[in-house]
């Protein structure tokens, strides 16, 4: 007879979130993305769409993009969550944070954190990618005001700047 | 009305055992969620019938893409940036290949899976055309033991599927048989990135003295399943690639299919779409053969 009621009701995770372990008690099916909006605060990662079509809740899981709002929190238990949150060390923005400063990469600001990691992982499979390259990286992203121009010029400054 | 997690089980059993035993003890009371690209969207819609799930998310056994002298095993498991990035199948199983890139961006594709794809049983999906064009074989499994089926006929109907409660897809089976075929596949969308099929092709050909001697044509979003042009490949084999031929391809193509009107096209411009793309697939087919 098995027991069926097991995972009925919160349970703890434990997850590593931007290098820091963090464990929570909610449900299994609650959205990797609820989770680090709500229970540990990290409202750097926005919803959009929530159906996985728009990438503003785009986060790194072991160095791989995903959409937050698809993953239930249970599959994200014992991963490495990386957030927009963990890429500034102390008041010193990443090279990519930056570039989208400069460049105007981000308006409204909604689409800005996914568009950022969705980048982080590219410039991490490519340091020097082409613009169809950028293109391709940042397709499951959505932005309603820049036009992308200078989202892509972003990212090709970022590049540009980077060692190798 | 967005679904309440507190509603929903959600169990991670940790190996394939554990996970068929489970369905086998209740069956039909569990989904199993992969990579969430489907299910969490139906989840988040409040659209999810199922109130038991269970993760077969990082598997070790769905896992991996073995390369076997006659055949290569993809693991059901296997996400879409790991089919994009393996050599052999870039090599000998390009439509594959082609249809993970175009199937959602980076994220889905890091999460999304080959298994996922079949039993989610879109008949808009671009990878499954490319499946029927390769006469995959799905290898299912169950407390039961394993049985190797093909793929074609393993959709019955709109979302059916030859699969009992209690079983699983374990690896999907492909031949390497195909050195020597034109590999074509195209999608026809609204644009380029990110949007899901009007209609799609997944075709395989082989010509000799220009007499077309093999061919293997799927089509995607022109019936309830995922399509083979059975019917077409037959009228074909033996023929040159003629102005005649091609009408007559385009017309057979037209009686095999069953398009409907819905959110992304009309049956009226699939059925012109898809007469079209079987007839460019044997145009490239004939230019092959002039530069081979």
């Amino acid at each position: 007879m098995t027991n069926t009621s097991e995972n009925r009701g919160k349970c703890e995770f434990a997850l590593t979130v931007n290098g820091k372990a963090e464990t929570v008690r909610v449900y299994p099916m609650e959205r990797l993305l609820d989770v680090l909006r709500q229970e540990l605060g990290l409202t750097g990662t926005k919803e959009g769409c929530g159906e996985g079509e728009c990438g503003s809740c785009s986060v790194l899981m072991n160095g791989k993009l995903i959409n937050s709002c698809l993953v239930p929190v249970l599959q994200a238990t014992g991963t490495n969550l990386t957030t927009i949150e963990g890429l500034a060390e102390g008041p010193q923005l990443s090279a990519l944070q930056a570039a989208f400063l400069e460049c105007g990469g981000a308006q409204c600001g909604i689409c800005t954190p996914g568009m950022i990691l969705a980048s982080c992982h590219l410039l991490d499979k490519k340091p020097k990618p082409t613009l169809d390259d950028i293109r391709e990286g940042l397709s499951g992203n959505l932005c309603r005001c820049t036009g992308y121009m200078q989202i892509f010029d972003a990212v090709m400054e970022a590049a540009r700047r980077s060692p190798a | 009305m967005r679904s309440d997690p507190a509603d929903f089980e959600l169990i991670a059993p940790g190996t394939l055992q554990a996970v068929v035993s489970r369905l086998a003890d209740e069956p039909g009371q569990w989904l199993p969620i992969a990579g969430g690209t489907d299910v969490m969207v139906q989840y988040a819609a409040g659209k999810l019938s199922a109130r038991k799930l269970i993760s077969i998310w990082n598997l070790t056994e769905l896992q991996g893409i073995e390369v076997l002298p006659g055949e290569i095993r993809i693991g059901a498991g296997c996400t879409y940036t790991e089919l994009r990035e393996h050599d052999v199948i870039a090599r000998e199983f390009p439509l594959l290949t082609s249809a993970a890139r175009w199937t959602g961006g980076i994220a889905n594709q890091n999460r999304g899976t080959l298994g996922g794809n079949i039993v989610n049983a879109s008949p808009a999906a671009d990878s499954l055309p490319a499946l029927l064009a390769y006469e995959a074989e799905l290898l299912v499994v169950s407390v039961r033991g394993e049985r190797r089926i093909p793929y074609l006929g393993f959709h019955t109907g709109y979302k059916k599927m030859d699969l009992a409660p209690d079983e699983l897809i374990r690896a999907i089976s492909l031949g390497r048989t195909f050195s020597g075929y034109l590999h074509h596949a195209r999608k026809v969308g609204a644009r380029e990135a990110q949007a899901i099929s009007k209609v799609c092709i997944a075709a395989l050909g082989s010509l000799r003295d220009s007499v077309i001697e093999d061919v293997r044509i799927a089509l995607g979003s022109v019936a309830p399943v995922p399509l083979r042009l059975t019917a077409v490949e037959q009228m074909l084999k033996g023929k040159t690639v003629e102005p005649e031929l091609l009408r007559l391809a385009r017309k057979t193509a037209a009686a095999a299919i069953q398009p409907i009107d819905d959110i992304r096209s009309t049956a009226k411009y699939r059925a012109a779409v898809a007469g079209n793309l079987v007839a460019e697939f044997l145009e490239h087919l004939r230019d092959s053969g002039n530069t081979a």
